[in-house]
């Protein structure tokens, strides 16, 4: 059973890394960013590519998470700030954003072909113990470098200066306009976090699992974006506790009921929650247009 | 200090600004007095550069502003409290003013803006820690005005300060700002209160559908029939 509980918060951990990034562009802009699935299967890729090159798993990783942040920020540059400067509606963004999802997913098929690859493990050394518990060293490598990233992540928005205006954009962009921020740049930064949380969790589940496919983003995205709204979209410590939800139970359905069960638990989770609190577990209550 | 020329905004298809030009002079309290939907707010909006104008120009302290951004134009030390107060509902009283001083590098200065905040409204610094969203209209109004100030403007514009306060307070708000004014900020205030906003003002400006059909010394303005029927509800005053 510690087995699966194990399992379960490391797999969680990765949800939860996708999770903030549906999370942190949900604040400021209230949209629901659907390439974000395609964006962490791109930086899984980014990820494979470097490391074919040579260069070694950590500096490919850190590669990744430079170029998918980039690659975010280029999406909001090209096609979803175009859409806000002409005020369009926000149905306009949503469904870009699942245009550029399948764009992104061709291209990875284009340049990496559609089948299932090779990816190297990270950090396997078998099993260690940690306070007398036995635990594989792959996960307990993702569960401390997914802690370490969501307690900067969340230094970052609650703590600095671009914390800051990220939140009065996320409130009041007309007022933080007036403050002299200039709200393109605070946008373009939300993304860039998101692209760089879901290069990690793309290249941390890719070692972990140890294969890269184009489509992984697919299922992967649409259980972290229950975990988001489980959590309480634009929630940043709500998307972590969602992503754990999420990530055991899926677990515990595995070994219980079997593989064939663990994608259905999620979304089962998200309903029953959901009809008793709508606004997830920790959302607030003016956030309702999803 | 700030000159308009011939400004025209559009929202879409809707022509609101037809031609405005207006002047304020270093040190003075101007007024810009108007009826709902004269065009007053979308006055400032397109001089703090939140909306495009369409035609004419805009100029700071010497410097054509028409087509700089916001972020700019707070920084050259024009600073606009808006209508309907706009606090960050969310975040702390401290942290509203925190966001005023965002382009601000100079921590000596910084502090003493605040200093000055907290100065002219003491129930700010008693509430520094409380959520903004949960203060009182009035309360929210002077985070309003304190939080521009922290921006250290030259020239402050004001939409419709006491919009929804009570007698007193709208008292206390028009006595910040001739405090304000006498501490060296130059100040542009919109006004439904024609009547108090012309008592403290040098010149005024009357705005009509998009244009100024009037302009002149605060107290001339404050005696002309045509004035006092349209604005201060009161002819024999
Ligand atoms: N966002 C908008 N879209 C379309 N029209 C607008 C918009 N904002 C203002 N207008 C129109 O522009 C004109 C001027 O509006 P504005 O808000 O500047 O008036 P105002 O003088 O500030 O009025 P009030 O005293 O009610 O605040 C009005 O006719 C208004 O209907
Ligand atoms: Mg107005």
């Amino acid at each position: 059973m510690i087995e699966q509980l194990l399992n379960g918060l490391a797999l969680g951990m990765v949800y939860a890394l996708i999770a903030v990034g549906y999370s942190l562009v949900f604040g400021v802009l209230r949209l629901v960013n659907f390439s974000h699935g395609s964006v962490y299967a791109f930086g899984a890729h980014m990820a494979l590519f470097f490391v074919g090159l040579q260069f070694g798993v950590i500096p490919a990783i850190v590669f990744s998470i430079i170029l998918t942040g980039i690659l975010d920020i280029l999406i909001d540059k090209f096609s979803l700030a175009p859409l806000r400067k002409k005020k369009s509606k926000g149905i306009a963004a949503l469904i870009t954003t699942i245009g550029i999802a399948y764009i992104i997913q061709n291209l990875l098929m284009i340049f990496f072909g559609s089948q299932t690859k090779p990816f190297p493990a990270i950090f396997d050394y078998g099993y260690v113990t940690v306070l007398g518990i036995s635990i594989k060293s792959t996960q307990l490598f993702i569960l401390v470098v997914s802690l370490i990233l969501l307690a900067i992540l969340t230094y970052v928005v609650k703590f600095t200066k671009i914390g800051l205006s990220m939140r009065a954009v996320e409130q009041n962009q007309k007022a933080a306009s007036l403050m002299g921020i200039n709200v393109n740049s605070v946008i373009r930064f939300t993304f860039f976090l998101g692209g760089a949380s879901a290069a990690i969790a793309g290249s941390l589940i890719s070692g972990y699992y140890q294969v890269v496919y184009p489509n992984m983003g697919f299922l992967a995205g649409l259980k972290a974006f229950s975990a988001a709204v489980l959590g309480g979209i634009g929630v940043l410590y709500g998307s972590i506790v969602g992503g754990l939800v999420v990530g055991v139970s899926e677990s515990y359905a595995a070994a219980l009921l079997g593989g064939s069960y663990r994608d259905a638990v999620a979304f089962i989770i998200l309903i029953i929650v959901l009809l008793f609190k709508p606004t997830g577990l920790f959302g607030k209550k003016d956030i309702t247009k999803v | 200090m700030l000159v308009v020329k011939d400004l025209n905004t559009h929202y879409g298809n809707i022509h609101a600004l037809k031609g405005i030009d207006l002047e304020v002079k270093e040190g003075e309290i101007v007024s810009l007095i108007g009826s709902n939907g004269a065009g007053k707010s979308t006055t400032l909006l397109t001089i703090t550069g939140l909306l495009k104008a369409t035609r004419g120009q805009v100029s700071f302290k010497g410097k054509d502003i028409t087509h700089a951004s916001s972020s700019d134009i707070v920084h050259m030390g024009l600073s606009l409290a808006p209508e309907g107060r706009e606090v960050f509902p969310a975040l702390t009283v401290q942290e509203n003013l925190q966001l005023g001083a965002y382009t601000k590098k100079d921590k000596a200065s910084i502090k003493e803006s605040y200093d000055r905040v907290y100065d002219l409204f003491p129930r700010l610094y008693e509430r520094k820690k409380q959520t903004a969203g949960t203060m009182s209209g009035g309360e929210q109004q002077m985070l309003a005005i304190g939080r521009a100030l922290m921006t250290e403007p030259k020239l402050l514009m004001l939409d419709e300060p006491s919009l929804g306060l009570a007698p007193n307070l709208v008292l206390l708000i028009f006595d910040m700002i001739q405090t304000i004014n006498k501490q060296g900020t130059t100040v542009l205030l919109v006004e439904q209160n024609a009547n108090m906003a012309l008592s403290i003002s040098n010149r005024g400006y009357v705005l009509e559908i998009g244009k100024v059909t009037l302009s002149d010394e605060a107290k001339a303005l404050s005696e002309n029939d045509k004035v006092r029927k349209a604005y201060l509800g009161n002819i024999d005053h």
